[in-house]
């Protein structure tokens, strides 16, 4: 299966009026972005507004991030399975607004949504401060059930970021990458001599607002499958919106996933990788069970020499890493597992909720509970009260002149799981 | 103590000795596709069980499976 | 800054009075440096000075620890200093004992910066690394010198409250203590490399060792459930409708004790849960579903338990640190403790 992404280079948003790329600007028809948005009956107003890097804007509640992509040639669409049909996707050739992306926001949906700043300390935390955003801000009609609160804004992102894909169709990318993965025993015959790799990624699947959809199949009724790179390049996962902030995977994060890019980078120089496994978080302890034992299995079957593994969320997903951590390294594979840490305010606790001496190679997205200060911004979008109750927030935290004192678990992306930053930690 | 607990696993991670796995991490102690009845019959089943293991001498960390 | 103040704190050994037969020696302050403090001074140069040296013997430090303490502490604060230091205490497992204790206790009280010295395996090293900066020294006297050559530029730092590098660079036993910072490469990249190390049978260092967790013995059983005092306490943030006390949804830095003298059951109206970790609804619609209050109060009524207590603690678990989360119960078992509770059901989502 063979991918081309054509990065188109996104500079700068502004309105105008027609949607449309030129001189690496995304213009936005804001009147066509509305009507198409309040098409779902659950939103009662939508708007929009822009964002830029280093402007002065604070967004909360962040409930996703997309980057606008479109499907140029190859079977099916972009979001497969969701806005367009269930095709295969990860074949032919992508274009992507690379440095532009849609963020969602509106009444909170629960606790579990984040921060993001475009200029100041928490801009040093997000990746997508770097982003020139356009947000929609959407307020669900009254007495809106929780879960279809978050289906509307969920389907809302992903309208936009295809409505702003299509726009680049027919553009001339900057630059066009390639990428390749073979069947199985091809790729063993192309390779021979360079050591199997796959990668597991383990996707948030413990309910409301902590969901991910696989060509629009709810992830915690999915046994763990195999799944080609390239596929996730095309939409073929997408977040339910949120987790706690700092390490939900957005939907910007699944199309961008970093492991598997840097994967990529070292195929058919040091390693061979052979493909993506995919398995879930669930709720129930026999799941657990049943989707590591499966997940270690498949890493067997595939013969893979090691597996890096991604996390999503925290708590009782730490067992879910440990356990697919442990059984696959009894199957003699090699493990390097990547999560983040809850160590306390004050770094002294105790990062993960769980531990094997065999999850000897960790790689660490930072600790999550660091309380840090954020100076108040001359803009908001969105509603800033709900900081006090957000998951990393606490009493006082939105302070009398703006700012805010709260924890990096605030901050949408800050200790990402897939190694999307380079913020870590180390004891001291 | 007995720790009543979906995700066993980490019970014996940080040291509980007398633990009950129970339904599930938002319900531990119900069922919401059962009635209403139906679901206090499966909680007391289960507080039952935590009590018998509180009266259960433990030399060690101990899962109460059925 | 001037030249640094520092008061050094010795065992009756290193004051040269005696071996175990001198172990009960009271605390005694000289001016001046006495033992080990010499090589100290040498190094220290015009940098700094021990001004005093208190001298204990460990028996008596041990045996006598909230007396000692404050006795020591009286002896630390007359002379004014910048800096306190205690030992090395090498692998003298009593001696590591009281410089981590007394050095722990001096900090507290005064507000100034510590440091001491020990073998990674002296008990002293496990019990006080994480509150006091500890060098890692060699298991004997034979070490003095290369234990001062670390120590004294710890010291200095301390002291001017510079920043403390890294546990490998400074010389001290890491404390266990997580800070964040930027790496150069993106976690993607660190992974990837790692794994290829991996692969390789090369060396690679982890980010985050495996902790050990704690251990406790199991208690007795209780012997007649019938008569018990059963007291509710969950980590799944159940708490009473409008969370009246802010518990946050991740990372709690509280609990919450509620009193359900007379309830029988947890409605929709009254309970639902503060936890940010778990879909809600199906403990905001039924808080019994986490903890299991309609229950216990029908085993009570029965007769099947003695009594079910008047009040529950609760809080999140979610993103609450092992640390905190000890210091509540530290707090809360001690009420229980206090009023007569037999044994505890604590519920975990």
């Amino acid at each position: 299966m063979h991918l081309e992404l054509g990065n188109i280079f996104i500079n700068d948003v502004q309105f105008g009026s027609q949607t449309k790329v030129e001189n690496k600007t995304l213009y936005v028809n804001k009147e066509e972005l509305i009507t198409l948005i309040s098409e779902d009956e659950h939103l009662k107003s939508v708007d929009v507004e822009l964002a830029k890097p280093g402007e002065s804007i604070r967004i909360t509640p962040v409930k996703d991030v997309i980057e606008p992509r479109v499907k140029v040639a190859g079977s099916g669409g972009i979001f497969p399975g969701v806005l367009t049909k269930v095709d295969t996707v990860g074949a032919g050739r992508t274009h992507v607004l690379k440095g532009a992306a849609v963020v969602t926001t509106g009444k909170v949906v629960g606790f579990q949504e984040g921060i993001i700043d475009m200029t100041g300390t928490g801009a040093e935390y997000t990746p997508f401060s770097k982003l020139n955003n356009v947000v929609l801000i959407c307020q669900p009609v009254d007495d809106i059930k929780p879960h279809d609160h978050e289906r509307a804004l969920r389907m809302a992102g992903l309208k936009a970021a295809e409505y702003f894909g299509k726009a680049g169709k027919d553009i001339e990318p900057d630059e066009v990458l390639s990428f390749e993965t073979l069947p199985l025993l091809k790729s063993i015959e192309k390779y021979p001599k360079l050591p199997k790799v796959a990668y597991v990624q383990m996707l948030q699947s413990q309910g409301l607002l902590h969901d991910t959809y696989v060509y629009g199949v709810d992830a915690k009724q999915t046994l763990p499958t195999l799944i080609k790179p390239t596929e996730l390049m095309d939409g073929a996962i997408i977040s339910g919106n949120c987790v706690s902030a700092c390490d939900k995977n957005t939907t910007y994060h699944h199309l961008n996933n970093p492991i598997v890019q840097d994967l990529f980078k070292q195929h058919g120089k040091e390693i061979n990788f052979v493909g993506v496994i995919i398995t879930n978080e669930n709720v129930f302890l026999a799941d657990k069970q049943r989707s590591s034992n499966w997940t270690a299995d498949l890493a067997e079957y595939l013969g893979v020499e090691g597996v890096v593994v991604s996390q999503e969320g925290f708590g009782n997903p730490d067992t879910d890493l440990i356990m697919n951590c442990k059984k696959i390294e009894e199957k003699g594979i090699k493990t390097v597992i990547v999560t983040d840490e809850y160590a306390g305010r004050n770094g002294a606790s105790q990062s993960l909720a769980d531990a094997d001496p065999k999850a000897d190679a960790v790689v660490t997205g930072g600790n999550a509970n660091e309380v840090i200060k954020l100076p108040p911004m001359e803009k908001i979008i969105g509603d800033l009260s709900i900081v006090n109750t957000i998951a990393g927030g606490f009493d006082g935290s939105v302070q009398k002149d703006g700012s805010l004192v709260v924890e990096l678990q605030t901050i949408t992306g800050a200790t990402n799981e897939l190694g999307f930053n380079k913020l870590t930690a180390k004891g001291f | 103590m007995v720790h009543m607990c979906t995700v066993t696993p980490i019970s014996l991670t940080v040291g509980a000795n007398r633990i009950i796995p129970t339904i599930a991490i938002p319900y531990p102690l119900g069922d919401p596709k059962l009635t209403k009845e139906e679901e206090k019959v499966l909680r007391r089943k289960l507080v039952e069980k935590a009590l018998k293991a509180l009266e259960t001498e433990v030399d060690g960390q101990t899962v109460f499976e059925d | 800054m001037g030249k640094v103040r520092i008061v050094h704190y010795i065992n009756q050994f290193f004051a040269g009075i005696g071996g175990e037969e001198k172990a009960d020696y009271k605390p005694e302050v000289r001016e001046g440096v006495v033992g080990p403090g010499m090589e100290f001074n040498k190094k220290f140069g015009d940098d700094a000075e021990i001004v005093a040296t208190i001298i204990c013997g460990d028996s008596y430090f041990n045996e006598n620890l909230d007396e000692a303490k404050a006795e020591v502490i009286e002896m630390v604060k007359k002379y004014n200093p910048d800096l306190f230091i205690a030992g090395p205490a090498f692998n003298a497992g009593r001696y590591g004992v009281a410089c981590g204790a007394i050095a722990e206790a001096v900090e507290e009280e005064l507000k100034i910066p510590v440091l001491s010295g020990m073998y990674i395996e002296n008990p002293g090293a496990d019990m006080f690394k994480s509150s006091v900066y500890i060098v890692s020294t060699k298991n004997s006297a034979a070490g003095m010198r290369h234990a001062v050559k670390t120590m004294a530029p710890l010291a200095l730092k301390l002291a001017k409250g510079e920043a403390i590098g890294a546990p490998d660079a400074e010389g001290y036993i890491p404390r266990g203590i997580r800070k964040n910072y930027f790496a150069e490469k993106r976690g993607a990249q660190r992974a990837v490399e790692m794994l290829i190390k991996k692969l390789k049978g090369e060396t690679y260092i982890t980010e985050y060792p495996m902790p050990d967790f704690d251990r406790v013995e199991p208690n007795p059983a209780v012997k007649d459930i019938t008569k018990a005092k059963i007291a509710l306490v969950t980590s799944g943030g159940v708490v009473p409708k409008g969370n009246p006390d802010h518990i946050e949804a991740s990372s709690a830095s509280k609990y919450g004790k509620y009193s359900i003298a007379g309830v029988d059951d947890l409605t929709e109206e009254t309970y639902e849960t503060a936890h940010g970790g778990y879909d809600p609804i199906y403990c905001n619609q039924d808080s019994d579903r986490v903890l299991p209050v309609d229950v216990l109060r029908d085993l009570e009524k029965e007769g099947k338990i003695g009594k079910l207590h008047d009040f529950f603690y609760t809080t999140t678990g979610n993103g609450t640190g092992v640390k905190i989360s000890k210091s509540f119960a530290e707090t809360f078992s001690k009420e229980l403790v206090a009023d007569g509770v037999d044994a505890v059901v604590l519920t975990s989502t």
